[in-house]
C-alpha cells in the first residue's frame, strides 16, 4: 500500500505545481524553478520575491528589455524540478533559467539544461561539481560557490581560537561542501563530524551526542526550517549558554530569526551580502522590498535581486537579441551591474569573487531580529574548484 | 559511548514516540473504523500549531493556546469530514488518497493565506522553559519531559476510553465489524464523526506541543505524517494498543539509530564513510524495522480486525 500511496504522492505533486504565469505575447522568457511548499520554502519565496522586485522596479523589463518570468514550485522534489525543467525548455520554450536552491535538485537539472543550449543563471545552489570538473560556459552562479560561506566561518573561528569544534550538516552535496568548506581554512580539532537527513526535524539524538563530546564551539549549516528547529532546541537543552553556536548566513537569516526568537541574539555568521552594505542599488533594494512585503530581505532575496539584474544587464549589452549566444555569454561574464553587495565579479568558473563578511544576530530599534556586520574575513575570495574548470 | 548517554538516547527517542502516537492514535482509529485513508491528517497537526502559537502570542498563556488548539483541530477536523470525507467512505482507497492530497494542498494554501509564507514563533512556557537533571551529568530539557507525561496520559485516557465506556465500545465494535454496528441500530454517522473530531483534537494537541521544539511552518504535517503511517502499519491497522507500542518503537529505533549507527559503523570504515554509510542507513532503518516486522506479521503487531 505504501508504494501505491508513494506513487500517488508523486503524480499529485507533479500535477499539483502545473501552474504558470500567464503568456504574454513576446520578450525574453525565464523560468524559474524554486522551492515555494514544504519546509524549505521560505528560501524559494524570498530568491523569486528579489528577482520580481527587480522585475517591478523596471517595469516589466530588465534591462530595458520586456521579460516574462514563468515560476514553479519543486517541492524540494529532485524529480518533480527535472519534468518541470523539460517542460520548461521544450514546450514553454524560455530562454534562460534560474531559481533552484538546493544542491541535489541543481545537480538533477543543471547540467542537462546548460549542455542543451539554455543558459542557466544560479541565484543560489552552488554544488562544488559545477564549479570545477563540470562547469559549463552556460552556467552562471551569481551568489557563491557552496564552500564560500563556510570557509569564511573556519577562518573566524580559527581566529577566535577555537581548538574542539563540532560540525554538523545535512546530508547532500551542499552539507558535504559547506563541511569540506569550513575544514579547509579551520586549524585546530574536530570533537565530532555529523551529517544529519535533509529536512529533519528533531535533532534531540544529535543534541545529546554533541554535548557528550564536550566540544568549544559548534558550527552548523542548516537552512530554512531545519535550522529554526536545530536553534530552538539547542536553546531548550540549555547549551546556548555553555557552547557558542557559529554558521553561514543560511543558519541565521531573516526568516529562521523571527520564529527563533531571542534564542540566536549576539551569534555570529558569514555572509557575502547584508542590508547594511553601503551601495546605492542595496540602498534601494532594501527599501524597495521592505515597502513591498512588509517583511526584511534575507541574504536569498539579495540573490535573486542579483540574478535578474545580472540578466539585465546581459539583455541591455544585447539589446535584447539572443540569438546570438556568444555575444550573450559575453555579457554574462562581465557581470556590468552594480551588485547590491558591492565588490563582486566573476572568475573563470562563472563564480563569483567576493567580499565575505562575519555579521552578528541583534534587535533593532523596530524591535525585530536582524544581522549587522561587524568585519570582514576575506577579501576579492574566489573558490577553491576553479582550478578544476576547463570551458 | 557511554551508558548515561544510551539512557538520555532512549529518552529522547521516548519523546519521539510519544509524539507519533498522538498523531497515530486519531489516524488509526479513522482507518480501522471508517476504512478511509486520510493523508490530511497532518494538516490537522498544522492547523493545531499555528492555532496554539497564535492564542499564545495574543494571551501570552502557553495553556490557554493549548486548549484553543484542541477545538480549532477537533472543529476542523469535523467539518473536514462532514463536507469532504462523507461522501468517500463507499469510494475505493485511491479516490480517498487524492481527495485527502487536495485538502493538504487546500490547507497549505489556506494558512499561507492567514499567517503568511513564513514560519511564525513560538516559544516554550515559561514554567517549563528550564533542563532537570534526571540523568546526573546530562540535563534534559523539562518540557520535552512534559510531551512524554502528556503522551502517557493520553494513552491512559485512550485506554480506560476504548475499553470502560460505551463510546469505547462502539468504537471497538466499529473497528472489527462496522456493517454489524449499523444493523444494530448505532447512528454510525455520528459515530464517524465523532471519532473523526477525537483524532483531529489529538493531533491538534500534537501540533500544539509540537510548536515549542519545531518550526511553526506550512506543510509541517507533510513530514510527520509518513512517520505516522509507518507506525499505524506496524502497529496493527486500528488498533490504539498497537499505535503506542509501533509509535514507541519507531520512535526507539530511529533515535537510536541516529544516535549511534554512524559510531558502530566508524568501527569497521573510515570516518568519512562510516558517517555516509551510518546516516543514510539510520534513515532507511525505521523503513526496515516495518519490513521486518511484516514479514513476521502481515496485519501488523494487534490487528484490530479478526
Amino acid at each position: 500500500m505504501c508504494r501505491k500511496l508513494r506513487f500517488i504522492l508523486t503524480i499529485a505533486a507533479a500535477a499539483g505545481v502545473g501552474f504558470t504565469a500567464p503568456a504574454l505575447a513576446d520578450g525574453i522568457k525565464v523560468g524559474m524553478i524554486t522551492t515555494l511548499s514544504g519546509g524549505g520554502s521560505s528560501l524559494g519565496i524570498d530568491i523569486r520575491d528579489g528577482f520580481e522586485l527587480a522585475l517591478k522596479q523596471g517595469g516589466g523589463k530588465l534591462g530595458g528589455v520586456p521579460v516574462q518570468l514563468i515560476v514553479s514550485d519543486d517541492a524540494r522534489k529532485p524529480e518533480v524540478a527535472k519534468q518541470i525543467a523539460d517542460r520548461m525548455i521544450k514546450s514553454d520554450k524560455v530562454d534562460i533559467m534560474t531559481g533552484i536552491v538546493w544542491s541535489n535538485l541543481a545537480m538533477a537539472v543543471v547540467p542537462g539544461v546548460t549542455r542543451g543550449g539554455t543558459f542557466y543563471i544560479s541565484p543560489n545552489a552552488g554544488p562544488s561539481a559545477l564549479a570545477g570538473k563540470m562547469c559549463n560556459e552556460n552556467y552562471f552562479n551569481v551568489a557563491w560557490q557552496n564552500d564560500n560561506l563556510h570557509e569564511a566561518m573556519g577562518q573566524h573561528v580559527s581566529d577566535k581560537g577555537f581548538k574542539n569544534v563540532y560540525i554538523l550538516a545535512p546530508n547532500y552535496p551542499a552539507g558535504k561542501d559547506a563541511l569540506a568548506g569550513f575544514k579547509r581554512f579551520y586549524k585546530g580539532g574536530l570533537a565530532g563530524e555529523v551529517y544529519t537527513k535533509l529536512g529533519q526535524k528533531d535533532y534531540a539524538a544529535e543534541i545529546s551526542a554533541l554535548r557528550a563530546a564536550n566540544p568549544d564551539a559548534v558550527f552548523f549549516f542548516l537552512p530554512g526550517g531545519m535550522g529554526i528547529n536545530f536553534l530552538k532546541q539547542y536553546a531548550q537543552a540549555g547549551l546556548n549558554d555553555e557552547i557558542p553556536l557559529f554558521g553561514p548566513a543560511f543558519s541565521f537569516d531573516e526568516t529562521i530569526l523571527g520564529p527563533v526568537g531571542d534564542a540566536a541574539v549576539g551569534v555570529y555568521n558569514s555572509s557575502q551580502w547584508n542590508a547594511d552594505i553601503e551601495n546605492a542599488a542595496n540602498r534601494a533594494f532594501v527599501a524597495d522590498f521592505i515597502a513591498e512585503h512588509g517583511r526584511r530581505p534575507s541574504l536569498y532575496a539579495s540573490q535573486g535581486y542579483d540574478a535578474a539584474r545580472l540578466i539585465g544587464s546581459a539583455l541591455a549589452a544585447v539589446k535584447g537579441d539572443m540569438s546570438n549566444k556568444s555575444a550573450f555569454r559575453l555579457a554574462l561574464t562581465k557581470a556590468d551591474f552594480e551588485s547590491v553587495r558591492g565588490n563582486f565579479r566573476f572568475g573563470a568558473n562563472h563564480h563569483p569573487i567576493q567580499d565575505i563578511y562575519i555579521r552578528q544576530v541583534y534587535r533593532n530599534e523596530q524591535g525585530e531580529l536582524t544581522n549587522k556586520i561587524v568585519g570582514k574575513v576575506f577579501s576579492d575570495h574566489q573558490d577553491a574548484y576553479a582550478k578544476d574548470c576547463i570551458m | 559511548m557511554n551508558a548515561l548517554l544510551v539512557l538520555e538516547q532512549i529518552l529522547n527517542g521516548l519523546q519521539l514516540g510519544v509524539m507519533l502516537f498522538l498523531l497515530a492514535a486519531g489516524l488509526t482509529l479513522v482507518f480501522g473504523i471508517m476504512d478511509l485513508i486520510n493523508l490530511a491528517h497532518g494538516s490537522l497537526y498544522m492547523v493545531g500549531a499555528f492555532v496554539a502559537a497564535t492564542v499564545t502570542h495574543w494571551t501570552g498563556s502557553f495553556i490557554l493556546g493549548l486548549l484553543a488548539a484542541l477545538p480549532a483541530a477537533a472543529i476542523t477536523g469535523m467539518a473536514v469530514e462532514w463536507i469532504a470525507l462523507r461522501s468517500l467512505y463507499e469510494r475505493s482507497h485511491l479516490d480517498q488518497v487524492l481527495a485527502t492530497f487536495g485538502l493538504i494542498l487546500f490547507f497549505n494554501e489556506l494558512v499561507r493565506i492567514v499567517w503568511g509564507p513564513r514560519a511564525i514563533f513560538m516559544d516554550v512556557p515559561q514554567a517549563l522553559s528550564g533542563t532537570v537533571e534526571i540523568i546526573p551529568g546530562a540535563p534534559y530539557p523539562m518540557y520535552r519531559l512534559a510531551i512524554i507525561v502528556v503522551g502517557i496520559a493520553v494513552a491512559a485516557f485512550l485506554y480506560l476510553l476504548i475499553t470502560r465506556t460505551r463510546v469505547g465500545m462502539l468504537i471497538r465494535a466499529g473497528a472489527s465489524n462496522r456493517e454489524m454496528i449499523g444493523a444494530l441500530g448505532v447512528n454510525v454517522r455520528l459515530l464517524y464523526t465523532l471519532v473523526f473530531g477525537l483524532g483531529a483534537a489529538l493531533a491538534g494537541l500534537a501540533g500544539a506541543m509540537a510548536g515549542p521544539i519545531f518550526a511553526v511552518e506550512v506543510g509541517m504535517g507533510e513530514g510527520i505524517l509518513i512517520l505516522t503511517f509507518v507506525v499505524i502499519v506496524i502497529g496493527g491497522i486500528g488498533s490504539i494498543r498497537g499505535a503506542l507500542v509501533g509509535a514507541l518503537l519507531v520512535g526507539l529505533v530511529d533515535t537510536l539509530g541516529r544516535a549511534f549507527l554512524p559510531g558502530l559503523f566508524r568501527l569497521m570504515l573510515d570516518p568519512a564513510t562510516a558517517d555516509g554509510v551510518g546516516a543514510s542507513l539510520a534513515s532507511m532503518s525505521i523503513y526496515i524495522l516495518m519490513a521486518g516486522i511484516l514479514i513476521w506479521r502481515p496485519s501488523g503487531l494487534f490487528p484490530a480486525h479478526g
